[in-house]
């Protein structure tokens, strides 16, 4: 009798291993698939003409993405140059200043933020900036890009300055240094490896948004002219490329698609590289 | 001497204070922006169509008559599917990942899991119509329809592209999420719990079914809804394989539209005042949904992030 009861136990035990063991396998399934055909599609399209040349009209061969890739770039600067700095001092505020209900409201805002549907910060963008601009821009990407850069870059940067031992901020405050220069130069230069890390996470995340560009920098052919004009961008010519009939431009989307994604990976290798660097046993 | 520095001292602290608080303020600040500029640009459809927006159940913009119930249909239908595949599959992954993978293998195959989350969505999206959908044309609809196809979500056309696609390319990609969550879940249960199953004589499995998932159970309640949050409001991969189509059918093989594939594909196309001002009100449903599920998961998983931690961690 309990030889059975213990077989079937063994048996269950046994078979919820294999079937939990399966899951993982299936999940990675859709990934092996997906890299493989960027990489392989992908490749086929690279060649000098698509880093260097504009995209050609439809129907005419060759033609490159260089203007997206070009585009793709300023846009993620811009948007680092005001996600990053707001997201890092947010991130000090909510470590070091607060402790009231101010700090509880932003931090629950900023986990919020992080759910919200990237398309909404494009519509919002387009009915503030882009109709006072009345003109599709640039900036108004930067922005909305540096809006769902920003919630990322103040979690991690809080989590990063919590890290650091409280003894080398009592140091400092000891030695006479000021609040902001004990801030500064002892607990940021301390959490320095983690806030890179988390600042180029939030990179390679914003890196391939579309929804938010779609009605915000929008499209161009051309090469860039000037922060408050209509720029190209990879992932926005993939979804329009991809969503066409001719097989020219879906290799071309697969080109662009394989950059985008190395551009992404590169991003988060750094930011692991980063964290290891400074993070040592994390 | 001493006092000019003090007292500079002590402006600069205040005037860094004074910065953090501001970039903080920009947050609060940034939220209400989108809230208002959302209630402010579907004012012209609510004062046209009022709460009937929501169960209109035609979205015609030619006759400009706009009602969102097939867009909230689609949406809720397949996150629906995204869910019914995805949450075993992530608890799968959780469970093995936390408790049964060798130690070896663990920090590498939650890299390549996680590593999912990081292919941007419109590579999905291309993936999608070039590889997922010509295979469930092919193979997954013929295949369902036969076996299935008494049933009426399995019957119609096998366009590939539809409902199915967009249920099916949304489960990929929910995955690491629920599963990476549930994974931090899993790993805030305490040792004891397994040690006091384990030492009661209880397999491995019967330690994870009575001790460490019922333990977890309200935090991986949260990863699933923080999926299902992510599910609603995806965009490109969704709007590139779900065909497009506002309509409510019961076969999961029909096209479909979201909410948030219906804002991506109309509202650069949208030139008068009424079609526009209906996208953004579809727009603020989405962001009031995916914000109550946001604050429901979130105020779950910390419930149980947080309960351990004097328990634990001595």
């Amino acid at each position: 009798m309990t030889g059975e009861r213990n077989q079937r136990r063994k048996f269950m035990n046994n078979l919820m291993f294999v079937l939990a063991l399966g899951a993982t396998i299936m999940a990675l399934i859709p990934l092996g698939s997906i890299l493989l055909y960027v990489a392989s599609k992908g490749l086929i399209a690279l060649n000098w003409d698509f880093f260097t040349q504009l995209p050609k009209p439809v129907g005419e061969p060759g033609g490159g993405l260089a203007n997206a890739i070009a585009g793709t770039l300023i846009l993620v600067g811009l948007a680092s140059l005001m996600g990053i700095p707001l997201g890092i001092l947010t991130g000090i505020y909510l470590s070091e200043f607060s402790r009231g209900r101010l700090a509880w409201l932003v931090r629950f805002i900023c986990d919020v933020m992080t759910g919200i549907p990237s398309i909404i910060v494009g519509i919002v963008v387009y009915g503030t900036l882009v109709l006072a601009m009345k003109r599709f821009s640039a900036i108004a990407g930067g922005v909305a890009l540096a809006i769902i850069m920003l919630p990322l870059v103040t979690r991690t940067t809080e989590e990063m300055l919590k890290l650091v031992p409280h003894s080398l901020r009592e140091a400092s405050l000891a030695l006479g240094a000021s609040r902001w220069r004990t801030t500064y130069s002892i607990v940021l230069r301390s959490a320095m490896g983690g806030i890179i890390t988390g600042s180029l996470l939030a990179v390679a995340r914003i890196a391939g948004e579309t929804a938010p560009l779609l009605f915000t920098a929008l499209n161009s052919r051309y090469w860039h002219t000037g922060l408050d004009q209509r720029i190209a961008s990879l992932p926005v010519y993939i979804y329009t490329y991809a969503t066409t009939p001719y097989d020219e431009l879906h290799r071309l989307a697969w080109g662009a698609a394989l950059v985008l994604v190395a551009m992404v990976m590169v991003a988060s290798l750094a930011a692991r590289l980063a964290g290891r660097k400074a993070g040592g046993g994390r | 001497m001493q006092k000019p520095s003090h007292q500079s001292r002590q402006w600069g602290d205040a005037v860094f204070r004074g910065l953090t608080l501001l970039a903080a303020l920009v947050m609060v600040g940034l939220i209400l922006v989108i809230a208002l500029q959302l209630i402010k640009g579907s004012q012209p459809a609510f004062a046209r169509f009022g709460l009937g927006f929501i169960t209109g159940s035609r979205w015609d913009p030619v006759h400009g008559d706009f009602g969102s119930l097939p867009l909230v249909y689609g949406t809720v239908v397949s996150s629906l599917i995204a869910l019914i595949i995805a949450v075993p599959l992530s608890l799968g992954i959780a469970i093995y990942l936390a408790e049964l993978a060798p130690q070896r293998v663990r920090a590498p195959l939650s890299f390549l899991v996680e590593l999912l989350a990081a292919i941007p969505s419109v590579v999905y999206g291309l993936w999608g119509i070039f590889v997922l959908v010509p295979w469930i044309r092919t193979s997954l609809e013929p295949f369902l329809h036969r076996f299935l196809g008494w049933l009426p979500f399995f019957q119609g056309t096998f366009y590939g592209f539809g409902m199915l696609a967009a249920g099916i390319i949304l489960a990929i990609m929910i995955t690491p999420t629920i599963s990476a969550v549930s994974r931090e879940v899993l790993l805030a249960v305490p040792v004891s719990q397994r040690e006091a199953m384990l030492a009661l004589g209880a397999t491995r499995w019967e330690t994870i079914k009575m001790a460490v998932l019922p333990y977890g159970r309200s935090g991986i309640l949260g990863a699933v809804i923080l999926g299902l949050g992510r599910a609603i409001g995806e965009t490109m991969a969704v709007t590139m394989v779900i065909g497009n189509r506002p309509q409510v059918s019961p076969s999961v093989f029909e096209l479909a539209q979201t909410i948030a594939s219906i804002i991506a594909n109309e509202f650069s196309e949208a030139f008068d005042d009424l079609h526009l001002s209906a996208l953004v009100m579809a727009g603020l449903v989405l962001f009031i949904v995916t914000l109550l599920l946001n604050i429901i998961a979130r105020l779950l998983v910390w419930r149980v992030a947080r309960a351990p931690e004097g328990m634990s961690r001595e």
